[in-house]
């Protein structure tokens, strides 16, 4: 097992150095300038000259590209071009903002999901499987951006009921220990914030589970029926097993594996939706701040929070192989 | 992006898709995909965006680019069935026109998509080793960076328009066909007939163009139809955020997001367009999942 | 065990859903009470001021910054030796409190108020004047100080010569030439002075840390969130009346506006046009806008295929309609006929604007040879600007106005940052830009827009590459004229010119409206964009 970790986290190194080289080749093909947009429109030439060449951008590519490596290497992200701050403190302040949001949705998607796939499949053809599945269609083909505005539009414009935007309100007092809201004010017993925070967390979280929700829903209906169909269920059945107990003990276990799968690959997905719901809720996480220094060219935030994302992209999905191995003893690792 | 590529790996798990398939089996599928109800009325949604294209002169009661500024934001009447947009113009008409461009988004994207990931999907299975593996490694590394933000990367470095959105959305789609096709191409290669081919002297290219790539043809077309939903929605998702269509183009995720500023006073200019995307999507999906219960012999009683 | 691990993943989602469901439940009930307990914190004038903004400070430090919103803020932490008056651009005392200039308007003695201290408990003196403006000249990064000063790369102190503590409380500075604007000039947020102590303290980490003598002391700053001031107890002028500043971050216009109506913040700037007509409805809100001192403008590239025609550029003034395309600003802009705001002294009233005219247009396009039309691009921005609220529904507007007399405009749409290089490289038909006054002077508009000067490709700030000669003697002239009356007269000239050659289609002087809770009294915007917190209290 651990063999076979070590192995799994080397593999990974090839593939973050093609990450690191995609991003920063790409990064730097963007037609623009960071010191113009630093200095803005009442900079002169000469100014703009004597400040690329403060930020090493005159150097040739493949410079540039070590001395970020080699940064990396020694642990050190690098400073945002435009704010001159540490890469590590901004994405440090926004990466929690992201994980609350991501790990949220995936809690709606995954409960709502698993529970409605189970029953749908228990019940095949009854209301509840019908109303779930075209529930789950409507849920993949909905762009989560008009879905975020329409519930702006309801519940905060027309209805007046959840705040439109933001992680608290202002005049909330929240001592951060984790910078997850949720839990800092579980743990810090702040009843009011947590409130606060969760009503926060409502639309963009909902808009954010929409699509995982239904694709989870879907699959772990489909694959509850394919193990129920099998024979050892049936035999189960036979034998005269109350059937709560075999769907529970039998068919979800054996089904929880596609699921699983599913999981670990919508969490990739949330990652990167996150931009657009950020974007709509004016949620203060890494997805609008990335996106934000690409428009900006600010390079070294770019290179460094992708790499950060790319490596919890592939953790999570070495977590789920590993998960594996607890639901289905015949998987072997190697 | 990722979203129906978990379903499409889930059905890689399925040993049945794999086997070949024969013409009958083509036409009994197809008798499936019309008798489903549910995928009928993806194929009505379908047709009717098809058919609202090619009318769209015909059908619209406006011009779609003609403003009329001093009646902006007007809301639905007998005059204006959607409301007029911040231009003053008619959204209805706008909306008819527009799904010129989603059938092109549609198509475009999927076509980059398919055929680049096809292509890369045959070479990796078909060759392996080496080739394999630089390929599945480049896909591994597509995959690792979030396919939005890689979108909007490729558009940042391409410049902003509609064409250029339509080849990063089709380029962040290429892994899933290659996958998908690799495996199918790995479980072929190993058959008895193409063993045989083999053995009486056939080429590579003949190999795989006659005896592999159809054995894979399923999937594929199951992989197009649910892609063209996520393509649609994603070349969306960039034009909300300004990334694709320019002005005066009247693409619907460009017109929800231009109407974004006026969501209080004129909530039908997000509305609208952003309903007739979720339509077509939904079309897509319906007619996509009919599709793929159709050719999975799986469910055949 | 297997199955022990599914059982405790199976109880650990029961757990959530009972805990969801339990919140779920409660929410509503407790909602109420939260909004109740909301607005009594209002109403208990708990003495915090809430600005909602659209955008976050990039540095606090004054002197390497040139946007809005970091300026908003460190305008109230720092003092500059003279400042603007409350309402307009003329200066008063601050640091400061007497100056003096010899006759050729080369050298300025300043003498300083005595007993002022730093935030961090330093005293100021003159020394600490010299160190600050030495500072400004050690890197371009100082970026206002190069541009006001005309720095160069192998001049770095522009026509500052030398800045010298000639007392303890008195400064002189050496010009190296008269320049007109230059008191106004020092008046200017970026040139407010900070602590050496917290500069060499905090070193590369002093854009957090800002130490002035203003009116609010820095508290904290939570990137894209909040930053928080209190007020300066020992301030020299008029202490603050109100305990706290706390300025908002929240992007969306729209979002930011339906926080202000929730009563969550007390005031905002970048509001939507849309929701001007809401808020003059809303009986807690008071609308105040800023006074004009900027101007928004569509260049045309005078060195460039059919627009070095002056008659195409009238023609393309004529065949505008600009009443039609205000409508767009939602009452927030007026009509520009010239380059300056009417604000400013030296305004030409008498020029009279193009009007809008098709058949005209259509008329002197077929004199100059173009009757069967062109096409032409139009670059704009995709960000909105204070002078110019939403570019990319102005350039849709005008491609189809413009169709009228068969002129085909393709728009091209690039952030910010790219707009501003496409722009300076000339690679533009047509293309928007504005300016924001940073001094109050004529000169600030026209020789820095217009001028021949400005117009070399790569770095002009004439965008339109406009060279005109006479224009040109002109401005010199104004430039170095130290008497105020001949100096307006020149400018009036000026425009007369600008108007006949049409280098630009100008389009509006906006008022950026803030929409203001009516709790808040004094609140009076100053036309530079920024003014300080200490006047205004909260009922």
């Amino acid at each position: 097992m651990l063999n076979y970790i070590i192995r799994r986290l080397v593999s990974l190194i090839p593939v973050l150095i093609g990450v690191s080289i995609l991003a920063f080749s790409l990064m730097h093909l963007v037609p623009g300038d960071p010191a113009r947009s630093i200095l803005g429109e009442k900079a002169t030439e000469a100014q703009l000259e004597a400040l690329r060449e403060e930020l090493n951008l005159n150097d040739p590519y493949i410079v540039q590209y070590g001395r970020f490596m080699g940064q990396i290497a020694q642990g050190d992200l690098g400073n945002s071009i435009t704010s001159k701050e540490a890469v590590i403190v901004e994405i440090g302040s926004r990466l929690p903002a992201t994980l609350e949001l991501t790990l949220f949705a995936m809690g709606i998607a995954v409960l709502v999901g698993v529970l409605a796939g189970v029953i749908a499949a228990v019940k095949q053809y009854s209301w509840f499987d019908n109303i779930s599945m075209s529930g789950a269609l409507f849920g993949v083909s909905m762009p989560i951006f008009w879905l975020g505005l329409m519930m702006i539009w309801l519940f905060a414009v027309e209805l007046n009921w959840l705040p439109p935007s933001g992680r608290l309100s202002n005049d909330i007092e929240l001592q951060t220990i984790t910078n997850l809201y949720l839990l800092d004010s579980i743990l810090t017993l702040n009843g009011e914030a947590f409130v606060n925070a969760f009503r926060h967390l409502l639309m963009p979280g909902i808009a954010l589970a929409t699509i995982p929700m239904a694709i989870i829903a879907r699959m772990t209906r489909s694959s509850m029926l394919e193990v129920m169909k099998q024979d050892y269920i049936r035999t189960a059945n036979a034998k005269g097993l109350a059937s709560r107990l075999v769907v529970f003990q039998h068919a979800l276990k054996n089904a929880a594996l596609p699921v699983l799968t599913v999981i670990g690959l919508q969490f990739g997905f949330l990652l990167g939706g996150a931009v657009l719901t950020e974007t709509i809720f004016s949620w203060p996480g890494v997805g609008r701040y990335v996106m934000d220094a690409i428009l900006s060219r600010d390079y070294p935030v770019v290179q460094s929070t992708i790499l950060i994302v790319a490596v919890i992209f592939v953790l999570v999905n070495l977590i789920t192989d590993l998960l594996y191995t607890l639901f289905d003893p015949r998987i072997k690792l190697d | 992006m990722e979203t129906l590529a978990a379903e499409a790996k889930a059905d890689q798990l399925d040993p049945a898709l794999k086997q070949k398939k024969n013409s009958s089996l083509w036409l009994d599928s197809l008798s499936r995909v019309v008798k489903s109800k549910t995928s009928l009325m993806g194929l009505i949604i379908i047709s009717l965006l098809i058919i609202v294209a090619i009318f769209a002169p015909q059908i619209a009661t406006h011009s779609p680019t003609e403003q009329n500024i001093i009646e902006r934001y007007q809301a639905p009447s007998g005059e204006h069935w959607l409301g007029t947009d911040e231009l003053g113009r008619d959204i209805f008409s706008r909306l008819v026109f527009g799904a010129r461009i989603t059938i092109k988004i549609g198509v475009i994207c999927v076509g980059i998509s398919m055929v680049t990931g096809v292509l890369l999907g045959c070479v990796a299975g078909y060759f392996g080793r080496w080739v394999d593996q630089v390929i599945m490694r480049i896909i591994d590394i597509m995959m690792a960076f979030p396919s939005i933000l890689l979108a909007i990367a490729l558009v940042a470095v391409l410049g902003k328009s509609l064409t250029n959105a339509m080849i990063a959305v089709g380029i962040v789609g290429v892994p899933h066909f290659a996958r998908i096709v690799r495996s199918t191409v790995l479980s072929v290669k190993e058959t008895e007939y193409i063993e045989a081919s083999r053995v009486i002297g056939a080429k590579n290219g003949r190999i795989l163009f006659s005896h592999v790539l159809p054995n894979c043809l399923a999937p594929i077309i199951v992989q197009a139809t649910l892609t063209v939903g996520t393509a649609i929605l994603d070349a969306a998702g960039l034009s909300f955020l300004g990334l694709g269509a320019q002005p005066p183009t009247p693409e619907w995720g460009a017109m929800l997001s231009d109407g974004r500023s006026a969501l209080q006073t004129a909530p039908w200019v997000v509305m609208f367009p952003g309903l007739a995307i979720f339509l077509v999507v939904l079309g897509f999906n319906l007619f996509g999942d009919g599709l793929r219960d159709a050719l999975d012999p799986r469910l055949k009683q | 065990m297997k199955n022990k691990a599914l059982w405790m993943l199976f109880s650990l989602f029961a757990l959530m859903l009972l805990v969801v469901a339990g919140c779920s439940g409660n929410d509503e009930a407790s909602s109420e009470g939260d909004s109740d307990t909301e607005k009594a914190a209002e109403g208990n004038g708990d003495n915090t001021f809430v600005f909602g903004r659209g955008a976050d400070s990039t540095q606090l430090d004054p002197s390497k910054v040139t946007d809005g919103e970091s300026i908003y803020v460190t305008n109230q932490i720092y003092d500059t030796l003279v400042r603007y008056k409350q309402e307009g651009t003329e200066v008063k005392p601050a640091l400061a409190t007497e100056w003096k200039v010899s006759d050729d308007g080369l050298k300025w003695t300043f003498q300083l108020r005595e007993g002022v201290k730093f935030h961090d408990g330093t005293d100021f003196t003159a020394e600490d004047v010299v160190f600050n403006f030495e500072r400004w000249t050690e890197s371009a990064e100082y970026v206002y100080y190069g541009y006001m000063f005309g720095a160069t790369e192998d001049d770095m102190g522009g026509i500052i010569e030398k800045v010298e503590a000639t007392g303890d409380y008195e400064v002189t500075f050496t010009l190296s030439e008269p320049n007109a604007p230059f008191l106004n000039t020092l008046a200017m947020p970026p040139f407010g002075i900070a602590s050496p102590d917290a500069i060499k303290k905090h070193g590369e980490e002093y854009f957090k840390n800002p130490v002035g003598t203003g009116p609010f002391v820095f508290e904290e700053w939570i990137p894209d969130n909040k930053i928080t001031l209190s007020k300066n107890e020992n301030y020299f002028g008029e202490v603050a009346k109100v305990d706290e500043v706390v300025f908002r971050v929240i992007p969306d216009n729209g979002a930011r506006f339906m926080e202000l109506q929730a009563g969550s913040i007390d005031a905002m700037n970048g509001m939507n046009p849309q929701d001007l007509d809401t808020a003059e409805q809303d009986v807690n809100l008071q609308i105040i806008r800023r006074p004009s001192m900027n101007v928004s403008y569509m260049a045309m590239n005078t060195q460039k295929g059919p627009l070095q025609d002056k008659k195409v550029r009238q023609a393309i003034n004529l065949a505008i309609d600009k009443k039609k395309l205000l409508t767009l600003f939602e009452g927030i802009g007026k009509p520009a006929k010239n380059p300056l705001p009417p604000s400013l002294w030296g305004y030409n009233d008498e020029i009279e604007d193009y009007g809008y005219d098709v058949e005209k247009a259509k008329q002197l396009l077929a004199e100059a040879g173009y009757a069967d039309g062109m096409e032409l691009t139009l670059y704009t921005m995709s960000n909105p600007r204070p002078y110019l609220p939403q570019p990319k529904f102005a350039a849709q507007a005008i491609q189809e106005m413009l169709k009228d007399v068969n002129i085909n405009v393709e728009i091209v749409e690039n952030e910010w940052d790219a707009h501003l290089s496409a722009t300076e490289n000339g690679e533009h038909d047509m293309a928007f830009l504005g300016w924001t006054g940073d001094n109050g002077d004529p000169d600030n508009f026209l020789y820095v827009l217009l001028d021949k000067d400005n117009a070399k490709k790569g770095s002009a700030g004439n965008i339109a590459f406009y060279k005109n000669d006479e224009l040109h003697d002109i401005l010199k002239k104004a430039q170095t004229e130290l008497d105020q009356e001949k100096r307006v007269e020149l400018y009036k000239e000026a425009q007369v010119i600008i108007h006949e050659d049409a280098p630009w289609f100008p389009i509006a002087h906006t008022t950026p409206p803030l929409a203001v809770s009516k709790d808040v009294k004094n609140y009076i915007p100053h036309p530079t964009g920024s003014e300080p917190f200490n006047h205004l209290e909260l009922k």
